[in-house]
């Protein structure tokens, strides 16, 4: 179906310098990244609130670190085993409506919602791959049908009673740490770190374990892999649950932080969108990929909305720098760094 | 329910079928001959609808008119897109050209947004209420029209590409790429001018469309998921099954909204795109893989 006959090898991707090296290794090896990098990031965030403890610098960090969680959510699956999704924001959606319809019709503690939206994300995650997986959906087709479920989830959340309909939900401010809703927004913070720390550490998992390594070959050549003895479906439906229950509890977080979702929030396109962004012009998988896009988006949305009061300008920008971004580093922004990187260790030798 | 309810929801149906009819035909062209799913499909939609827009409210062009504008200045600008952007990028993996037209989509999306603002436009011209009688229902003209204009121009399209030299040269290129260019055809050149006519028929279908429906920089979600179920029900790259598919989805849409209501009637759309999709990914007319 999705054929291209005459892919041919020597124009497969650009390579304006010719320097055969990194583009043929893509996303390459399965080294753990150093341990002095993790402690860097981990410092520099956990500084953070307190050099910049402004209501706004906060707000900033939490929206830079929330959308590093749900790009790190489409990361793994899109990124590290390759399975391309337009409609992530089911899985965030999935969370999001499962642990306020708990708090809010059954008295649930939010807290209590994290592994709930969890589990409703794997759970949507796991429909939607055993579904399009057995029907052997890939690339393109994998895509848009992730795009379809979203949009019946949005139609569906609209349209019952449980979800409170387009009216949404709102959820009502009872500040205090037992409700997950913090008089302080550094506590928003502290938690939004804790989930990403979470995160990045299965990510560093998957570059080490057998599992992402499965995951590689299955991105590489899915039926070199099953030539290899891989049971493709099993682990593609496995990073499918893995994903959704990630994606699942950012969307329980972002319901406690802005207190309301509705179902253009919960299943629109636009958050889709925006997780395969910060981890596209990041870099798709690799560990570090999701935040450096996310820090990217919200300087960039925060940084146009101070300048100019002009709607859209942050988007256009962002859609402008996937297609360079594709056109020219085909391994995100994080390939950057590696190439300068080797290019002054080169020179040092 | 009262039989003329019915009949009236199966006309409109089959008038709004015309319409994605003409929308998907362009579609499922550029993914029959590129192998490109052009995400960017309903934002270039979108742009040809402002573009009638701005040619009536400020030269007071005819929408019906302004095809003759539209059709050439979308098949230029799908022209010159493709040979300046999308093509150089076309020998990278499939999946890229996907992240390339969605880019490309988000783009002009917001760059509407920054010149065209947020809210929704509608145009006004003399025959915009008058109602003709069909059977038990009345209908709007403008809807009549607009489906006996995409009608014809679909059969066009087909005739063009049967009988024209060029037209040979669009489907050999689909059917063997390789042998094509064996035979002295100017491949790349083929490419650019299928996009550029999947383009244009999107000019057209903004001059049917824009009597009868608003223009806001998010048009293009309302069609983008719509235009690709008509293609993948109809089969990739057949144009029969544009066609039949854009009708039967008319239909869907119709009486979705008839039994389950405003709210729900849009679920039947994505639901037969998902099962096509599971259970008969060639679809109704496409080539069996």
């Amino acid at each position: 179906m999705s054929a291209t006959p005459d892919r041919s090898p020597a124009s497969a991707q650009s390579n304006p310098k010719g320097e055969g090296s990194p583009m043929n290794t893509p996303r390459s090896p399965l080294l753990p990244l150093p341990w002095m990098l993790h402690l860097t990031v981990l410092a520099i965030a956990l500084a953070y609130p307190f050099v910049f403890p402004s209501s706004f610098m906060l707000n900033f960090g939490v929206l830079a670190l929330f959308y590093a969680f749900i790009g790190q959510s489409w990361n793994i699956s899109g990124g590290f085993a390759g399975q391309l999704s337009f409609g992530h924001v089911a899985f965030f959606g999935a969370g999001a409506y499962a642990a306020t319809i708990a708090q809010m019709r059954f008295g649930i503690s939010p807290w209590l919602g994290l592994p709930i939206a969890a589990m409703a994300g794997a759970l949507v995650g796991g429909i939607i791959g055993v579904l399009s997986f057995r029907a052997g959906l890939k690339g393109s087709y994998f895509a848009l049908i992730t795009l379809a479920f979203a949009e019946v989830l949005r139609i569906v959340s609209n349209s019952v009673t449980i979800t409170g309909g387009g009216l949404g939900m709102l959820i009502p401010m009872k500040p205090g740490a037992a409700n997950l809703q913090f008089v302080e927004r550094s506590g928003f913070y502290f938690l939004i770190l804790v989930l990403v720390a979470i995160s990045i550490a299965l990510a560093e998992w998957l570059r080490r374990s057998k599992f992402g390594a499965q995951l590689a070959a299955i991105r590489e050549n899915e039926d070199a892999a099953k030539a290899l003895g891989i049971n493709v479906f099993r682990e593609k439906v496995k990073v499918m649950l893995l994903s959704g229950a990630i994606g699942g509890v950012g969307g329980c977080f972002f319901a406690q932080y802005f207190l309301y979702i509705d179902p253009l929030i919960a299943f629109g396109v636009d958050k889709s969108v925006e997780m395969l962004l910060v981890s596209m012009i990041g870099g798709a998988g690799t560990v570090y990929g999701p935040m450096v896009g996310a820090l990217l988006l919200a300087l960039v949305s925060d940084g146009t909305r101070a300048l100019t009061q002009i709607q859209g300008l942050s988007l256009v920008l962002y859609g402008a720098l996937l297609v360079i971004i594709i056109a020219y580093l085909p391994n995100g922004l994080i390939d950057l760094f590696a190439r300068i990187k080797a290019r002054f260790s080169r020179g040092r030798h | 329910m009262d039989s003329t309810i019915i009949a009236s929801a199966a006309i409109n149906g089959l008038l709004l079928g015309g319409i994605y009819t003409l929308v998907a035909c362009g579609l499922t062209l550029i993914y029959g001959v590129l192998h490109i799913i052009n995400f960017a499909h309903g934002s270039m939609l979108m742009l040809a609808m402002f573009g009638v827009y701005y040619l009536l409210t400020l030269l007071g062009i005819d929408p019906y008119l302004s095809m003759f504008i539209m059709v050439p200045a979308m098949f230029l600008f799908g022209y010159l897109l493709y040979k300046g952007l999308i093509g150089r990028l076309a020998s990278g993996k499939d999946e890229n050209i996907l992240l390339v037209t969605l880019g490309l989509s988000i783009l002009i999306e917001n760059l509407a947004l920054m010149f065209f603002k947020g809210d929704s436009r509608t145009i006004l011209v003399s025959y915009s209420d008058r109602m003709v009688e069909l059977g038990p229902t009345l209908v709007a003209m403008p809807k009549l029209i607009s489906f006996a204009v995409a009608m014809v121009l679909c059969a066009l399209l087909g005739l063009f590409m049967q009988r024209t030299d060029t037209g040979r040269a669009i489907r050999a290129v689909a059917k063997e790429r390789v042998g094509a260019r064996l035979v002295g055809i100017d491949v790349d050149r083929i490419f650019a001018i299928s996009y550029g006519i999947g383009l244009a028929t999107l000019g057209a279908a903004a001059c049917l469309m824009m009597p009868i429906f608003y223009v806001s920089p998010s048009v293009g979600h309302v069609f983008v998921l719509v235009a690709f179920t008509v293609v993948v029900l109809g089969g990739m790259g057949s144009f029969l099954g544009a066609v039949v598919g854009g009708l039967i989805i008319g239909l869907t849409e119709s009486f979705g909204g008839l039994y389950l209501g405003e709210s729900l009637g849009q679920i039947g759309i994505s639901v037969i795109f998902i099962l096509i999709l599971l259970f008969r990914p060639s679809g109704l007319f496409g080539a069996r893989q």
